[in-house]
């Protein structure tokens, strides 16, 4: 018991991220309105997002800023600084999900302004006829 | 006697001539007489090729030509040899005799889409000289599969339910035996053997030693089966089907060219592939010989309750194709050249025996045999050469199925299977009950109630006429002399 | 000058993309120009490149702007993706020409827009196809998905909706890569595929569990992108409802570039004995396949929308590919990758076709071939020469990719699939034949009342005013056509001197 504590407690992050992931997939498959499916979707995105940025850090590491030890020595140590290319490629995978979210929204307010609703199930509906 | 460089490249062309004439007939198709010369001289370039190939084929040689190395290890090639020379002459000789015909009966009906018929036509001679001509089963394929699908608009040619209806029938037979058993067979054969090319000599086969038996027997019926233009029961369902095409169709292509493809195919792969020596071993030829003795029963039986000409005719073709996988399946010499002749024998009977058929509804409009009765005063020359082929099929002597009954016989006889001469018996009787009643009425029964014929003579159109005699013609002179065409068979299997 | 040659294959279509954003005021034959001439320079680069890795026999690896790998991003075109991005530049160029007139009859306003769009989505497609890096990859990913949302939204009406399911199951597919991507991060360090597949060969890393998940999220990932069964369900609707440029660049192309991208992560990245013996799912694989196979084109078979038979038949070639990828020997592999060239061209004469004949007629259903052969003869050539290769009929490439698929599949005793491929072409058959019949002979229920006077003969039938398709879609189609049937031709040249080079280590 203590043991699968500790698991948990040591991976903290990872399990935070597993979490949001699963809301965000829930949101994504079983919600009826389409808002709440972007939603959902923006959520399971951060969630990947937040994993990768949290692989990066290190205990007791600084930002990926070259820093200079009293005698004006660079300290050029791996564990003395997080590491940046996590940084590097979330920020370019946020500015795909920004992308896609836009996307997403425009699409919805044409299909809000086609069938009248955002429900899926009316949609749907209106689509039969 | 040419140049060798000659011969090799007068198999291209033969096969090759009706493809570049159907350009021809398309853009000439609202002249039909030029468009109906283009078809000629095709068939005459065709015939003349095949001809002068067959001398340099009797004189020993094998013409192979490589084409194009579609796969590292396959290629697209010809071979002639003795055995695809047999089937060669007669489908290339019989369309230029069919061709007339053809002309009068389009003609004389005033059929709609006549070059589209053409066209297709031509077609289906290129794949059926390819057919006779392939080197390799890749080949063999390709060119049955060009068969089957440019023969598909001459059989739904009226295009009304009954002709859709046919053609979907036989298209579903066609592709899917083709398809579903001979592609999957080639690919395993392929896998197993390394190669698909046939074999030098019809004893050894090319399937490898130490091949499953279970496979080796899959493998087998799987394409004897599949193959389904050879008409072996249950796959022999699209025939009578296809019968609603128009007669001329009927007579080249499901007397000669189509179901001969299948026959061809069958017995090429059962010689070439799996080989006299494998399927004695396996006691395959024995098998096949059973399935294919009930098919000749079995149709001739139901050919006995046909009343429409036609159909009657497909029945008895139906059960005439199983002579010739029954020859080649006793795998006695004397059993596999009667079998081989029969290709030939067959061909020119039963064109004769469709041509009539053709003949009597262009000048009468009757289908049915029933409606027959005294006809044959009005038309003496059209039965005339009915009841010759009718003589032929039965195996009368001089007409030259007697010469196949007797090789067959014979071989019979060699191989030990005695049960196999009750089915001969059997289905000669059978043939008689079905053939000699048309002739008998049509010249000493009476006309139908109500039905009062002219005295004198009226014919079909002379166009139509000349081709049934001269097909009649050749039916006896190669029972009186069947040597020429023997030589071929004799090549194959000494 | 010729070592940036690769490069410019990405550069040229983005940077047109960018310029045709901007020239809306210059009217649509500029933007048709500046479309067609940018694709027609990146066909060429793409030509050049395979040329010179055909040549000299080796990959090249092209440095973006000389950082070194593993940190730089390297682009990596050796003999399969220089044949890829052939074929993606290719089909792009063919469509651009093709979109003359369908493209400005669905887009009557912001033709340049939509184009840009077209172009940004083939930039994608190629860098994907030359990325050697995983997470460039993504975004090139993420890239072409957008501009295909953007693209097939523009269906309008029905098309909204299907398309934001798509845009959502297809960020659920990127989103999965990713992480998987993530995975193999934490483990390795590295994001260069060879990197990559020199730091996975260690046998420590063969056993984690972490890179399997890694491995299997990644794999989940692009079988939902590539739509393959029971991932499939987004497709159909999402392609059938799109503009007839639209359909016609997207079907072929996407799903393609993703099988492709499946057998660069399975062999490049992981290995051979990896995948087929660490990982040991080839069974479950090959029946999905065979699934998807037969469950494509017998949903192909019930429909009655042109556009809709035609995305089912790509869910059953997406089986045909999966299983040859996964039935673990090298026909297997040869057939697969023979398949990308040869399912890309033949859906994309297909979908030419249709697209025409809804152009012409306005009907998307399978009315609209009625009298096709009268009507619009080449079209309907186009549409056999299509028919053919997808039944698989020799001489067209179907076939050969079939032989090449069945021979890999009786080599590893997979019958179940042997059946698959067999059962889908015959019913692929049936389906082409009610359609031909159709298009053939008129359609006979609607002819019913004429049944007595078709009987005699002489009828010609009622004459059918001949409306072929504009020059500028029958030109395109032709060489479609003709593509198609050259390839299956010249299969063993192509097996030979593209295919050959990439079969894995170990197969």
């Amino acid at each position: 018991m203590e043991d699968l504590f500790l698991f948990i407690v040591a991976n903290y992050n990872y399990w935070a991220s597993l979490i949001l992931l699963f809301i965000g997939l829930y949101g994504m498959v079983a919600k009826n309105n389409l808002m709440k499916k972007i939603i959902g979707m923006v959520i399971f995105q951060t969630a990947i997002l937040l994993f990768f940025v949290s692989v990066a850090v290190k205990r007791g590491a600084s930002v990926p800023i070259i820093k200079f030890t009293a005698d004006n020595q660079p300290i050029l140590e791996a564990t003395a600084y997080a590491n940046p290319l996590p940084h590097v490629l979330i920020l370019t995978a946020i500015v795909v999900g920004v992308a896609t979210l836009g996307v997403a929204l425009a699409i919805l307010q044409k299909i809000q302004r086609v069938h009248g609703t955002i429900e899926e199930d009316e949609v749907l509906e209106d689509l039969r006829k | 006697m040419y140049s060798p460089s000659f011969y090799q490249i007068a198999p291209v062309i033969a096969v090759c001539a009706s493809l570049a004439a159907v350009p021809l007939i398309a853009l000439s198709g609202s002249r039909p007489n030029l468009r109906e010369f283009w078809t000629f001289l095709a068939a005459g370039i065709k015939f003349a090729m095949v001809f002068s190939l067959a001398g340099w084929v009797l004189a020993g040689n094998v013409v192979e030509v490589d084409l194009i190395r579609i796969l590292p290890e396959l290629s697209i090639s010809f071979r002639v040899d003795s055995f695809g020379m047999v089937f060669a002459l007669v489908s290339s000789f019989l369309w230029i005799v069919a061709a007339t015909y053809t002309i009068g009966y389009m003609r004389g009906l005033q059929e709609h889409a006549q070059t589209r018929f053409f066209i297709c036509f031509a077609l289906s001679l290129c794949a059926a000289i390819g057919v006779a001509f392939s080197g390799n089963l890749l080949t063999m394929y390709v060119f049955y599969e060009m068969l089957s699908l440019s023969t598909y608009p001459l059989v739904a040619h009226h295009q009304d339910r009954e002709g859709r209806a046919g053609a979907r029938k036989y298209l579903a037979f066609l592709l899917g035996g083709s398809v579903g058993l001979v592609l999957p067979a080639l690919i395993i054969l392929f896998v197993l053997a390394g190669t698909l090319d046939f074999a030098e000599t019809i004893q050894t086969g090319i399937v490898p030693e130490g091949t499953g038996t279970t496979m080796v027997v899959i493998l087998f019926f799987a394409c004897l089966f599949g193959f389904a233009k050879n008409g072996v029961m249950p796959m022999h369902a699209w025939l009578p089907g296809a019968m609603v095409a128009p007669t001329p169709v009927s007579a080249l292509l499901h007397a000669v060219a189509v179901v001969k493809v299948g026959v061809f195919c069958t017995t090429r792969v059962m010689l070439y592939v799996f080989g006299i020596d494998l399927m004695d071993e396996l006691n395959l030829g024995i098998i096949t010989a059973y399935i294919v003795s009930f098919t000749i029963v079995m149709a001739s039986i139901i050919a006995l309750t046909k009343d429409n000409l036609k159909a009657r005719l497909a029945y008895s073709t139906v059960s005439q194709l199983s002579y010739i996988i029954l020859g080649v399946a006793l795998l006695a010499p004397a059993a596999v050249q009667g079998g081989l002749i029969h290709i030939v024998n067959h061909a020119f009977a039963k064109i004769t025996l469709f041509f009539c058929a053709g003949a009597i509804y262009v000048a009468t409009h009757k289908k049915n045999i029933s409606e027959m009765g005294g006809l044959g005063r009005v038309m003496p020359f059209t039965f005339g050469a009915f009841a010759i082929a009718s003589l032929s099929m039965i195996g009368a002597p001089p007409v030259g199925g007697f010469i196949t009954k007797w090789y067959i016989l014979v071989g019979t006889l060699d191989a030990g299977q005695l049960a196999i001469i009750l089915v001969l018996l059997a289905s000669t009787m059978l043939n008689v009950g079905y053939f000699a009643p048309i002739t008998y009425k049509a010249f000493f029964g009476k006309p139908p109630a109500g039905v009062t014929y002219e005295p004198g003579i009226k014919e079909a159109p002379l166009i139509m006429v000349v081709p049934i005699l001269v097909a009649a013609t050749i039916s006896v002179a190669i029972g009186i002399f069947p040597e020429y065409m023997m030589q071929f068979v004799k090549m194959v299997i000494p | 000058m010729i070592d940036q040659v690769p490069a410019l294959i990405i550069i040229i279509p983005l940077f047109a993309s960018l310029f045709l954003t901007l020239v809306g005021s210059l009217g649509h034959r500029f933007s048709y120009i500046l479309l067609i001439a940018a694709l027609a320079a990146t066909f060429a680069c793409s030509l050049l490149t395979l040329g010179l890795v055909v040549d000299d026999n080796q990959t090249i690896q092209y440095r973006m702007g000389d950082w070194p790998p593993p940190l730089g991003i390297e682009l990596v075109i050796d003999h399969l993706s220089g044949v890829v991005l052939v074929l993606i530049a290719g089909c792009a160029l063919l469509t651009a020409m093709y979109s003359l007139h369908p493209a400005k009859q669905d887009n009557p306003d912001r033709l340049n827009h939509y184009y840009a769009l077209f172009i940004l989505l083939v930039t994608g497609l190629l860098g994907m196809t030359a990325s050697g890096d995983l997470f460039n990859l993504y975004v090139l990913l993420e890239i072409s998905a957008l501009s295909s949302y953007g693209l097939l939204a523009r269906g309008r009406g029905p098309a909204y909706f299907a398309t934001f399911k798509y845009l959502i199951v297809g960020t659920i597919g990127a989103c999965f890569y990713l992480l998987g991507v993530g995975y193999l991060y934490i483990m390795t360090g590295s994001l260069n595929m060879v990197d990559l597949t020199a730091l996975l060969s260690q046998p420590e890393l063969q056993e984690s569990v972490s890179v399997r998940i890694g491995f299997t999220l990644i794999i989940l990932g692009i079988w939902i992108k590539m739509a393959l069964f029971p991932l499939h369900a987004w497709m159909p609707n999402a392609y059938s409802k799109a503009g007839t440029t639209t359909a016609c660049l997207i079907a072929p192309l996407m799903t393609k570039v993703s099988v492709y991208i499946m057998l660069r992560i399975m062999f490049t990245v992981f290995s051979v004995d990896y995948i087929f013996n660490s990982i040991a799912w080839s069974h479950l694989v090959i029946y999905l396949a065979s699934a998807a196979a037969v469950v494509g084109m017998i949903a192909a078979l019930a429909q009655s929308d042109l556009r809709k038979m035609l995305t089912y038949i790509i869910v059953a070639e997406i089986g045909y590919m999966t299983g040859g990828a996964w039935v673990a020997n090298a026909s297997g592999f040869i057939g697969a990758t023979y398949h990308i060239l040869a399912d890309g061209l033949m859906t994309l004469c297909l979908f030419m076709a249709v697209g025409a004949v809804i152009y012409r007629t306005g009907d998307a259903s399978k009315t609209a071939m009625r009298n096709l052969f009268q009507k619009m003869p080449v079209t309907a050539v186009v549409l056999v020469i299509g028919a053919a290769s997808i039944i698989g009929i020799p001489p067209t490439c179907g076939f050969f990719s079939k032989w090449y698929l069945i021979q890999g599949a009786a080599q590893a005793e997979a019958w179940v699939f042997v059946a698959a491929l067999l059962i889908a072409s015959l019913v692929a058959a049936i389906m082409f034949f009610r359609l031909l019949e159709i298009a053939f002979f008129g359609d006979l229920d609607a002819t019913d009342e004429h049944e007595g006077s078709q009987h005699g003969h002489g009828h010609h039938g009622p004459a059918v005013a001949r409306e072929e398709a504009p020059l500028s879609m029958l030109i395109p189609m032709v060489i479609t056509a003709v593509a198609v049937i050259v390839l299956g031709v010249y299969t063993k040249e192509v097996v030979n001197y593209f295919i050959i080079w990439s079969v894995p280590v170990g197969l």
